[in-house]
């Protein structure tokens, strides 16, 4: 991999700019702090999400959890964030919606705009793997949130006080 | 000893994310296109890269792709709203000419064959339209493809055959060609393991590159009925072979992909954020196993997903892109 190595010191003006970890031991653990804090800020945000159907917070009905939500750094120190979720039934209709919303409340809340990838849990969705691809493919996505319709059920499970 | 990217122009003025980039045939032109349902048409005035026209009211929805036709007089628009927009420039503003209806949702690609006497549409339905240019500039469909077994993400022509690639959220790539009295699906390409977002062939149309979601590139080799390897070719049709597969430099993935005729230099854009430029090197068995090396890989190009990139058509070595962050760039390779 030499050939990276010469391709990234001709950027030094950009590296700067991009947070940097892993350089030595005090570092590592302000960045390790710092990705708890987001893990957590992360967790709060999605938790209150309502359930599409219900009057219930995804939190209320286990479809979240604090353990489902990671945190890491890319290599070049962006931050990917994996969020898991249970559906309620293994036949969930709105599952796609479920994941729609988190995406929603995380662009919408967050101060920078973050990686994300959304997955159903394994094991706990007839039709999880086709969901997983929907909810995250960007394209798909975007013309998903273009859709009026759409548009307000999201909205209605992201502030239900609005709606 | 390695080449690096130099960011030449920064051209702000859209207003969400901006989706695609398209060069004039010329290439002196740029067109972007993007979530603000506008097309902003780029030139150089002096030294600048400026906006020289903003179109705008033809789209009610995300304008996802632009494409200019071979005599770069007209400019194809795939939005959303379910409709291929056609502007013409010969009166020397641009005007929307036609607006192409038929797909059932979102249009997400167009691209006109080396003739320009074809144009191809595709969208979520799964299908890809074939229009045929009237003399009396008219769009004409000949041909509704349904081949894939989900949406169609892209659509490129042969650079000189009237032959079209198209990829697909259904992981693979499609090839069409005239039949006798209907067009047909005459090569399927397998081997990406997630949706195949992008395509470009090579300068003489014997290769083709792809990009995926799985965060590959993968180039793909033509062989011909009596090719020297003995492939079998049934029914005389050009079978394409995977020959090489580039992986482990994108971390997330690749959108967009772009084979510079000029150079051979194959760029591509990543949702991490990053551009890489890739250049064959000299191998025991280029057909076979042909060799390409990283020779840049520029992190943090944009401040979000790339979404597309593009070398200039006739100034070697200018690549052109576009992000989430609402920017398009234009680079110039450099060597150190």
């Amino acid at each position: 991999m030499e050939y990276l190595e010469s391709s990234v010191d001709g950027k030094r003006e950009m590296s700067s700019v991009i947070p940097h970890h892993g350089v030595d031991q005090d570092e590592n653990e302000n960045d390790d702090s710092e990705l708890k804090i987001l893990q957590e800020t992360i967790y709060d945000l999605i938790s209150d999400i309502k359930d599409p159907e219900k009057a219930d917070s995804l939190e209320d009905l286990n479809v979240v959890s604090e353990t489902g939500v990671k945190v890491k750094r890319l290599q070049d120190g962006q931050v990917l964030a994996n969020i898991e979720f249970v559906p309620t039934v293994p036949h969930c209709t709105l599952a796609s919606i479920i994941g729609l919303s988190i995406r929603s409340k995380l662009d919408q809340s967050l101060p920078k705009k973050m990686k994300i990838d959304i997955f159903i849990k394994k094991g706990t969705h007839d039709t999880a793997e086709e969901i997983n691809k929907q909810i995250n493919d960007k394209e798909r996505i975007s013309a998903a949130m273009e859709n009026p319709n759409l548009q307000k059920l999201v909205a209605s499970c992201i502030d239900p006080e609005d709606t | 000893m390695y080449p690096t990217l130099k960011e030449h122009a920064q051209l702000t003025g859209h207003t969400d994310q901006v989706w695609c980039i398209s060069w004039s045939p010329s290439g002196a032109l740029l067109a972007s296109c993007g979530g603000d349902k506008t097309i902003r048409i780029w030139g150089k005035e002096g030294e600048l890269w400026v906006c020289k026209s903003v179109l705008t009211d033809a789209h009610t929805r995300t304008i996802r792709a632009v494409s200019w036709s071979p005599c770069g007089q007209y400019l194809a628009a795939a939005s959303f709203d379910a409709t291929t927009s056609v502007w013409s420039r010969k009166s020397g503003e641009f005007e929307c000419l036609a607006t192409l209806e038929g797909h059932e949702n979102e249009v997400k690609c167009a691209g006109w064959a080396c003739t320009g006497n074809l144009l191809a549409t595709c969208a979520r339905d799964k299908s890809v339209w074939i229009w045929e240019v009237t003399a009396d500039e008219e769009f004409e469909c000949a041909s509704v493809l349904s081949t894939h077994t989900q949406d169609v993400k892209y659509v490129k022509w042969h650079p000189t055959r009237e032959l079209l690639a198209s990829c697909s959220y259904d992981d693979t790539v499609r090839l069409y060609r005239e039949a006798s009295d209907d067009w047909e699906s005459c090569a399927l390409l397998k081997g990406h393991t997630s949706t195949v977002w992008s395509l470009d062939f090579d300068k003489d149309g014997h290769r083709i590159v792809t990009a995926s979601a799985d965060a590959t590139v993968k180039i793909w080799r033509e062989h011909e009925p009596g090719n020297p390897e003995g492939i079998a070719t049934p029914d005389h049709i050009p079978v394409w072979k995977c020959v090489c597969t580039l992986s482990g430099h994108h971390e997330r993935p690749i959108y967009s992909v772009s084979w510079c005729p000029l150079s051979g230099r194959i760029a591509t854009a990543s949702g991490d954020d990053s551009l890489c430029v890739y250049q064959e090197l000299p191998a025991e068995d280029e057909k076979n196993a042909p060799k390409f090396e990283l020779t840049v890989r520029h992190r943090g190009a944009h401040a979000e997903d790339i979404n597309c990139v593009a070398w200039n058509p006739n100034e070697e070595g200018l690549l052109a892109s576009c992000s989430d962050d609402g920017a398009v760039k234009i680079w110039q390779i450099e060597k150190e």
